[in-house]
């Protein structure tokens, strides 16, 4: 029971039930859409950037775990009005937490983020907490190719 | 061929197994669990539930020995050795052929082909019998309950051919509904297709009556069969369906080996599926005369191994009774759904009149997914997910479902682990 409180713990909770920036977008934005076809869960990620290469504004919609829900809503609070490479960085930095068994970033460096660390302990479910990274990565590249966790 | 080796002898004459409990009726659940070591394993330091069944399941120590013996003992590549291995793996290899024979009810051994499951067989069927009969206008006929495998293939077969495929709905509870199937069938269906046993939901189809009717329409039967073999008795001769497919690994049998039936006289007209050596009887450049059956549809050294650990596994299946089998399983699910019911927010996908211990269901507030990882924490082995049934998950507007899936060996214990996970979670996520 511990190790699963560490997983999900209230600020994970309180995305998955509640996520924030749930909503479509207005055009102009960039889009990608993420699957898990293990669950059949599917993810869309809308994303602006303005001329100066700044996230102006980032919303997602589809059904999901408490986990890949949460983490959608966490990175649409941490990504407003950073840069795009920034951005990058931050997932980087984010998956390297979760699978890089030598990374010595200090999770706190991500914030909020730095909620997920627990997710290394429970492998299958890295790629629920990575799903609306890669589909960000997808947007952004201006991908149109679904993005998948198999 | 001198049958009288080693391996028919064993099997001829193998000492059945008594199961039953020795008070009061049922199974000696206790006895039947030594059978399966992997039950006394832990998992994350717990006691195992393994209630993942209709997944695949679990192996007796019977079918992992029978194909250590035969690595150990008989290993040859068979029908085309003079030395006396080959004639010992062939004949055991042989001897399996008649067991599913009898297991399914068929006249004869050779309308049993060895597959590597259900997805292969269904696609043997699709891509020789489909291919070279249907045509533009043609339809086929399969279910809103059917599992992908047998779905996709004939999707690729109307790609191919132009034939249509139509699909006969399922009601709220999960039953097919048999108006619309009668209504949906025609002078135009050349193939019905359809599951024994529904894997996403329980339901066990009136397929009797299914295929009564489609014959009667003049279609082709397939019965994907993957779900029943280790729940129902099976009898392909009364159900009157051109072909009937198992997979092994679902029935206490290895993985990759199964079974597709086909009537005699179908198979013999149809074309090979795949080309290479033991399909034929003579090969040159000029021409090849292709061998008679089964071998026509066995291109290719067969899984040899596999094959005799499906004997031992419809050994073990007769030593437990299929019946009996179903008759605990049928208690487990009654169990579970008991305790279920009596918890608030959650709700049961399927409810057909008749099915097997298979119970979908979602919890309020609790993605499947979630759920499954709390309940893996407590060694409780469930899924989660559409279980390759995405428009049975559609039809009920989720995206996915837990299911639990009841075995011969599972007991109460397992059941009470489950809504012990079940209520943890509820713990966890609740407000
Ligand atoms: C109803 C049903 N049909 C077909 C299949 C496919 O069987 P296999 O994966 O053994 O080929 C399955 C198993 O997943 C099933 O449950």
């Amino acid at each position: 029971m511990n190790e699963l409180r560490e997983l999900y713990q209230e600020l994970v909770l309180d995305h998955g039930k509640k996520p924030r920036n749930y909503r479509p977008m207005d055009e102009p934005y960039r889009h990608s859409v993420g699957y898990n076809p293990v669950c059949g869960d599917k993810l869309s990620l809308f994303v602006r950037v303005n001329e100066s290469d700044v996230v102006e504004d980032v919303s997602f919609q589809g059904t999901g775990c408490a986990i890949s829900t949460a983490s959608a809503s966490l990175l649409t609070e941490a990504l407003k009005g950073k840069t795009a490479t920034e951005a990058m960085d931050l997932m980087r930095q984010f998956t390297a937490m979760l699978i890089d068994p030598e990374n010595d970033t200090d999770p706190d460096a991500l914030g909020k983020l730095a909620v997920f660390e627990g997710v290394k302990d429970f492998p299958v479910r890295v790629k629920c907490a990575t799903l609306a990274w890669r589909t960000l990565e997808a947007a952004l590249d201006g991908r149109d190719t679904p993005v998948t966790t198999e | 061929m001198n049958a009288s080796t080693e391996q028919t002898k064993k099997g001829t004459f193998r000492a059945p197994v008594d199961y039953s409990a020795k008070s009061g009726s049922g199974l000696d659940v206790e006895k039947i669990r030594r059978e399966f070591p992997i039950l006394r394993r832990k998992v994350r330091g717990q006691r195992l539930s393994y209630l993942d069944n209709a997944a695949t399941t679990q192996k007796p120590q019977s079918v992992v020995e029978t194909v250590a013996r035969y690595y150990f003992r008989e290993n040859a590549n068979i029908h085309r050795g003079v030395h006396e291995l080959s004639q010992v793996a062939t004949s055991h290899y042989e001897s399996v052929r008649e067991q599913v024979q009898k297991f399914l009810g068929a006249e004869r051994p050779e309308e049993i082909i060895f597959v590597r499951g259900t997805t292969e067989a269904v696609n043997l069927v699709a891509q020789s019998y489909g291919r070279s009969q249907l045509q533009k206008g043609d339809e086929i006929l399969i279910t809103h309950l059917e599992h992908h495998s047998n779905i996709v293939p004939w999707q690729m077969l109307c790609q191919a051919t132009g034939a249509k495929l139509v699909v006969v709905p399922i009601d709220d509870r999960g039953d097919v509904r048999m108006d619309e199937f009668e209504r949906l069938l025609s002078d135009k269906t050349r193939i019905a297709a359809f599951s024994h046993i529904s894997n996403a939901l329980g339901t066990i189809n009136p397929v009797e009556e299914m295929t009564r009717l489609a014959k009667a329409a003049g279609a082709v039967v397939l019965i994907d069969g993957a779900q029943a073999g280790a729940h129902v008795e099976i009898d392909v001769q009364r159900l009157g369906c051109d072909f009937y497919t198992l997979s092994g690994h679902k029935m206490y049998g290895p993985t990759g080996i199964g079974a597709l039936y086909g009537r005699y006289d179908l198979l013999n007209t149809m074309p090979p599926y795949q080309g290479g050596g033991d399909m034929i009887l003579m090969v040159s450049f000029e021409d090849t005369i292709y061998n008679s059956l089964p071998n026509k549809f066995e291109a290719g050294t067969p899984n040899i191994a596999g094959t005799v650990g499906l004997g031992a596994a419809i050994d073990f299946l007769h030593d437990v009774g299929v019946t009996a089998a179903a008759k605990h399983e049928d208690e487990l699910l009654e169990y579970a759904s008991g305790l279920l019911s009596e918890r608030k927010g959650i709700r049961f996908i399927g409810e057909a009149k008749e099915r097997t211990g298979i119970l979908s269901f979602v919890v309020d507030g609790i993605h499947p997914h979630d759920l499954g990882t709390v309940l893996d924490q407590e060694g409780v082995a469930i899924r989660a997910g559409h279980h390759c049934a995405q428009p049975v998950m559609d039809r009920f507007g989720i995206p996915a479902t837990v299911r639990a899936s009841f075995a011969v060996y599972n007991s109460r214990e397992d059941v009470e682990a489950l809504v012990r996970g079940i209520d943890q979670a509820r713990e966890l996520f609740g407000d």
